[in-house]
């Protein structure tokens, strides 16, 4: 398939992302829109590598595995990042006792 | 000798110290003996110099005290120089003004302890600056001491600080000194440009090469400062509101010795002024003009001291004719004997004030001459001298600058002789009016009457004498050979500029005899008149005509206020109103203003709303990737 439809998506996803993160009031839902952004990321980068091994397959059987490499260090900041920040979604619950983000500019007083 | 004539202004500088440091524990009589001292050992030393200078073959000295200024080429030395011209205002200076401290010893006598001491400090800080102007061998000194005469002018004016109306004397004097001074300041600074010095010496012995425009614009503004220091016009209104200060006060600042600076320093700069003709023009009718304004004045005055006042005014125009003609030695001269009688005559006033219990006026004075037997005989020698009857001093003098006036100009003379007659005129209406006839005052006041203590009085005889024998110094050549003493010690002093422009001594003896003798009968006409009229017809009303308009001194004293006091007043209360408090106040305040609300806007970022924090992250990652992608290519 050609590259470029690949690339759509990924950005489609990109900005679907970004623009979750911007307008969502639920903390998960926030998440779960990051999650989005790296995923599409990931898409876009094994996109690329299957494109490479395509191309240079007859000289180096292993060709194009960067990509795919990289997706790997990429879920698993993904996952410690989660963790992270999913405890910082309990506290907030804890104090607050609601996920919407828009309470937390309690700080100001 | 003369290399310690650093001694002449030490002494009053001294004694300056000591009477205002320990003004409120010397006694009185200590204070005047400290005071009148000091000026008497400057008097002795100077006489020791005056008996060197006078040697044969002397040669100016110059006695360099350390090095004042020192910057690239430019070297101010604080030096003082000693010949012939300073020796003689030197003995004036200290003589005549050691005969007012002893007066003033007795005058002030009524002054509280501390006030005493700090008025006899401030005479001798006069003293000192005015020794200074004299002695120093370049401008820069000179000016020094001409700064200093009238910062003490204004201290002595003001001595009764709390009358507001002398502060305001006071203040007068002080400003229009100093519109003068910027003449004399920038002719300084266009001398350095010029010369690359301010020494005499060093400007002297270039000055013939210079160009003619050059040396006409420093002379000319060396000229605007004269006028403010020596009351010429325009800057002359201040010397007779100056008579609010102490009468031995305006005896000596303002007769004999600080209006006396202007002349002093044109004749110093006597070779740049005769190589200026178009300068001497613009000095001889300034004076001239100045000399017959304040005469038409004097004769309808009612204030004994302002007569004399407007009388200095009118003399020292003569000497600024002398000066404007090329008569240097003429000027000089009439300094000395104008030293002499003016300041007996302010003695005089002062006694008859002192004697009538500060009444000034004399239409309430008369008949004096029984009552204040010794001021009388001393004030009736001073206007001899002053209307320039022979053989008293004031025709000598008065006489060299009108021959001097006549072969310059026809004109001159005519006019000067018509001032000389208004001289005798109004000094006799004074003469008659305080001392003829009978007393107008009030009876309290005559059995009060009486004759000064001889603190008063001594220095009164003595200026008598000089008044009446000190013309003989300058006995003119139509009578004898040689004669000339004056002329002839100052000849060294002046011969650059006979060099320049030869005095025509093969004037025809009979034509000096006949303007003498003119100049006599017109000044015994307008004596004998105003003596006969005045002591029998005193003058007692008020003014009304034309008498008026003289009486109110042309009314210079309002076109001033006019002309310049009431435009610089608006303009101050415009740049307070508008400069100051709309555009710079407010563009201060705008500064605060901005920043306030600059950090009100800023803050309003922190919202505390996480979406928005997000939002920003956002944009500014996109405006990175921007500038990196694609700007930074370009």
């Amino acid at each position: 398939m050609p590259i470029n439809y690949y690339i759509f998506l990924a950005v489609a996803l990109f900005c679907i992302g970004v623009a979750g993160v911007l307008t969502r009031r639920n903390a998960i839902i926030i998440f779960m829109c990051i999650e989005l952004m790296l995923n599409a990321v990931n898409l876009l980068l094994v996109a690329f590598s299957k494109m490479h091994h395509l191309a240079l397959q007859a000289t180096n059987p292993n060709a194009g595995i960067d990509g795919q490499l990289f997706v790997f260090f990429i879920m698993v900041v993904a996952a410690a990042e989660v963790s992270v920040g999913l405890a910082i979604i309990a506290m907030m619950y804890r104090n607050t006792h609601s996920v919407d983000v828009n309470f937390l500019n309690r700080l100001k007083h | 000798m003369s290399n310690l004539v650093y001694l002449v202004p030490l002494f009053p500088l001294i004694g300056f110290l000591i009477n205002g440091l320990l003004r409120k524990s010397l006694s009185k009589s200590l204070t005047g003996i400290i005071g009148s001292g000091v000026i008497l050992a400057s008097f002795v030393v100077s006489l020791l110099i005056f008996f060197e200078v006078r040697k044969e073959g002397f040669t100016p000295v110059i006695v360099n005290l350390f090095d004042f200024i020192h910057v690239g080429n430019l070297s101010i030395p604080f030096a003082f120089q000693v010949d012939q011209l300073s020796v003689v205002f030197l003995l004036i200076i200290t003589g005549v003004g050691f005969l007012i401290h002893v007066y003033s010893t007795a005058y002030m006598h009524e002054e509280e302890g501390q006030h005493f001491a700090r008025y006899f400090s401030y005479l001798n800080l006069f003293v000192f600056s005015m020794l200074l102007l004299v002695l120093g061998a370049n401008y820069i000194i000179m000016f020094i001491g001409w700064e200093g005469v009238g910062l003490c002018s204004y201290l002595l004016i003001g001595y009764w600080f709390k009358n507001i109306d002398y502060g305001n004397a006071a203040k007068k004097a002080f400003i229009m000194n100093r519109i003068g001074d910027l003449g004399f300041l920038i002719a300084v600074f266009w001398m350095v440009s010029q010369f690359g010095s301010v020494s005499f010496s060093q400007v002297f012995a270039k000055a013939p090469n210079t160009s003619t425009a050059v040396l006409t614009g420093i002379t000319l503004l060396l000229f605007v400062g004269a006028t403010g220091k020596s009351a010429q016009i325009p800057l002359y209104t201040w010397l007779p509101d100056a008579m609010a200060g102490p009468t031995p006060v305006s005896a000596l600042i303002h007769a004999a010795t600080m209006v006396t600076a202007g002349i002093y320093m044109i004749a110093r700069s006597n070779i740049l002024y005769s190589l200026s003709p178009v300068t001497q023009t613009v000095v001889a009718i300034t004076g001239l003009a100045t000399a017959a304004l304040a005469a038409t004045i004097a004769i309808k005055q009612n204030d004994i001291k302002k007569v004399l006042a407007y009388s200095t005014v009118s003399q020292l125009g003569y000497m600024f004719l002398g000066l404007g003609v090329g008569a240097y030695t003429g000027a000089v001269f009439h300094v000395m004997t104008h030293a002499f009688f003016k300041a007996l005559l302010f003695l005089g006033a002062g006694s008859v004030i002192h004697a009538i219990h500060n009444e000034q006026d004399i239409r309430k004075m008369g008949g004096l001459k029984k009552y204040l037997p010794v001021t009388h005989i001393t004030f009736l020698l001073a206007c001899f001298a002053i209307a320039g009857i022979p053989p008293f001093s004031g025709f000598f003098s008065k006489d060299e600058i009108l021959a001097a006036a006549y072969e310059k100009n026809h004109i001159y003379y005519i006019v000067g002789v018509a001032v000389a007659l208004l001289t005798a005129f109004y000094m006799f209406r004074l003469y008659a009016m305080t001392f003829q006839g009978k007393f107008r005052g009030t009876t309290e006041q005559e059995h009060h009457l009486h004759e000064s203590p001889s603190a008063i009085t001594i220095p009164l005889i003595i200026l008598a004498i000089l008044s009446v024998i000190a013309g003989f110094v300058g006995i003119p050549e139509v009578f004898m050979k040689d004669s000339h003493a004056l002329g002839n010690f100052l000849a060294p002093v002046f011969a650059g500029s006979v060099s320049v422009k030869p005095i025509d001594t093969t004037a025809d003896t009979q034509l000096e005899l006949t303007l003498m003798a003119i100049s006599v009968a017109v000044a015994a006409i307008g004596m004998i008149y105003a003596w006969a009229r005045f002591s029998k017809k005193p003058e007692l009303g008020e003014a009304h005509g034309f008498g008026k308009i003289l009486a109110n001194k042309w009314y210079v004293d309002e076109l001033y206020d006019t002309i310049i006091v009431r435009p610089l007043n608006g303009l101050a209360k415009f740049l307070n109103n508008v400069v100051e408090k709309s555009i710079i106040d407010w563009m201060v305040n705008g500064v605060g203003k901005a920043v306030q609300y600059g950090s009100r806007q800023i803050r309003l970022l922190q919202s505390g709303q996480v979406g928005g924090y997000v939002l920003l992250m956002v944009i500014s990652i996109v405006i990175l990737f921007i500038v990196e992608l694609f700007l930074k290519k370009g």
